[in-house]
């Protein structure tokens, strides 16, 4: 009888896991202002900063990912509660990392930002995921879900899996001058795993709903 | 009518419109000829003190002063780059492609003893000590800008003597047309080399009138000090209107040929990186403008990018060595 207690105890429920989880992913923003104020971003501030907002988001990408398979894999339906404040953080730190492109490298010289686009195509695919991802945020809210309905909004928010394509390609183009492709295959391998998850659960069960 | 206008005189939009420096220093000397006597003497002394005084010392490394030197060009009077940010921020990929990485695992390099030959195309081939190099002309401190082709930019305060103090001392034969850059290529030392980045030893090259400018340097140091071996220690090329990779780091081969050398970057991706690769705003790299660069260390955060100059700013000094080509085709 000790089990069911034990269970509701369990770390994976409770209640202070989301907001320390916020906490948590609010610190790399914490840490690169900080380090912005005080003049630590080291020769080249903007490249640091455009690179590390850029790893972020990648990164929370992976875990917003990680979240349906953790979910299923686990057994805990309640880390459900993390997926749409990890989504959001997610498209915080791509903004971020669109706002130190335009605003820091390019002195919000929108001719200038228009012109590299259209030249760099490793930007314009950045630009898409970040276009891409914009209507995934804003249709975040359960008013939202409700006015769209449920399969609609499903089926919107599967872009998800188009913007972590896009993310990858804008890395790897990124990445090309240099040949210095390590980290790139990291990221790839792991969203790879995540997606290739959720086809091979699709398509053993087709009956279950897709995460 | 008072209104004023770019073409007046009193806008400066772009560095390379103030006063050049060799001019203004020949107005110095002038002015110290016209003192004369003693107060002209220590008027030197001070002038001297003063380009050196220019430059922090860190002095974690080995001194190695040069006279400012009066090769029209040599000194841009633009702010120097902190030494920390030029000693940080580098692109050395047998060291690692990443900035920071040279910094960190350059400390392998072992400069001594150091030999560099020159052969090829010449009479008097022959393998140079380090030694008998540094002593084989005055040491120079010149203050040259450094653009590299990913669009940032450095000024840097370099000391050495022109490469062409070298090659007349070997006399090349009437054949030889190109001067190829041989680096280091120690599988041991430098944990890049184990990469499939570049094909190496990493190749450069220049042409003959090229190498023989008075501008195209042959460094041994910086900040009044020897070279950090991030920098391209113990010896290594400076040639501050073209792109920073076509100066060759840690030099052990210099040798004349008759035919354009196959280049390491050029090999690599023959549309993105030419032989030339003159800095020059109005041709684009494929994948990038080069009409603007981040200068390094200069206002932080909100610093804007500055409009890049036609080879670097050193039009007056190297523009007649391109009359008459095509520079979107020779890029």
């Amino acid at each position: 009888m000790a089990a069911a207690p034990r269970a509701r105890r369990s770390p994976w429920l409770h209640p202070a896991a989301k907001p320390l989880l916020f906490a948590a992913a609010l610190l790399p923003f914490a840490w690169l202002f900080y380090a912005a104020a005080t003049d630590q971003l080291g020769a080249n501030p903007q490249e640091h900063l455009i690179r590390s907002l850029g790893d972020w988001t990648l990164r929370l990408l992976c875990l917003t990912l990680a979240v349906t398979p953790l979910r299923v894999l686990a057994g805990q339906p309640a880390l459900a509660r993390f997926r749409r404040m990890l989504g959001l953080l997610t498209f915080f730190y791509a903004s971020l990392h669109l706002v130190a492109y335009a605003g820091f490298d390019m002195g919000l010289d929108f001719a200038e930002i228009a012109a590299d686009i259209a030249k760099r195509p490793f930007i314009l695919v950045g630009f898409s995921a970040f276009l891409l991802m914009a209507p995934l945020a804003t249709t975040s809210f359960n008013r939202a879900i409700r006015a769209l309905g449920a399969a609609r909004w499903q089926a919107l928010h599967r872009a998800v899996y188009l913007v972590a394509g896009l993310a990858i390609l804008h890395f790897f183009w990124m990445r090309a001058g240099k040949n210095d492709f390590a980290e790139v295959f990291v990221y790839a391998a792991i969203l790879g795993g995540l997606l290739g998850w959720r086809l091979w659960r699709r398509l053993r069960a087709p009956q279950l709903q897709p995460g | 009518m008072l209104i004023r206008t770019g073409r007046d005189g009193f806008h400066h939009p772009v560095a390379g419109d103030i006063t050049p420096q060799a001019v203004y220093q020949r107005r110095r000397e002038l002015l110290k000829l016209m003192a004369g006597g003693a107060a002209g003497a220590a008027l030197a002394g001070w002038a001297a003190r003063e380009a050196l005084a220019s430059a922090p010392r860190p002095n974690k490394l080995a001194p190695l002063p040069g006279q400012p030197s009066t090769v029209p060009g040599a000194a841009t009077m633009e702010k120097l780059t902190s030494y920390e940010d030029a000693t940080s921020y580098n692109n050395f990929y047998e060291f690692g492609t990443d900035k920071s990485d040279p910094a960190q695992n350059a400390h392998t390099l072992r400069t001594a003893p150091w030999t560099v030959e020159v052969d090829g195309l010449v009479k008097k081939p022959a393998k140079y000590a380090l030694d008998d190099l540094l002593k084989l002309a005055p040491q120079e401190e010149r203050i040259y800008r450094l653009r590299c082709v990913e669009g940032w930019s450095m000024v840097i305060p370099w000391v050495g003597y022109s490469l062409s103090k070298l090659v007349e001392r070997v006399e090349p034969l009437g054949s030889a047309k190109f001067v190829e850059f041989h680096t280091l290529a120690d599988r041991a030392t430098m944990p890049g080399i184990r990469s499939s980045v570049l094909d190496w030893p990493y190749v450069e090259g220049l042409r003959m009138d090229e190498a023989m400018h008075p501008l195209a340097l042959l460094s041994f140091g910086m900040y009044g000090e020897v070279l950090p071996k991030q920098n391209g220690a113990p010896v290594r090329m400076v040639v501050p209107w073209k792109y920073g990779f076509k100066s060759a780091k840690s030099l052990v081969r210099i040798r004349f040929t008759e035919q354009a050398p196959k280049t390491a970057w050029n090999k690599a991706a023959a549309n993105e990186y030419g032989f030339y690769s003159n800095v020059n705003p109005d041709v684009a790299h494929p994948r990038w403008s080069q009409a603007t660069e981040r200068r390094i260390g200069e206002g932080g955060l909100f610093a804007k990018r500055r409009k890049t100059l036609l080879f670097n700013g050193y039009e007056a000094q190297v523009g007649q060595l391109y009359a008459g080509m095509d520079l979107k085709k020779n890029y």
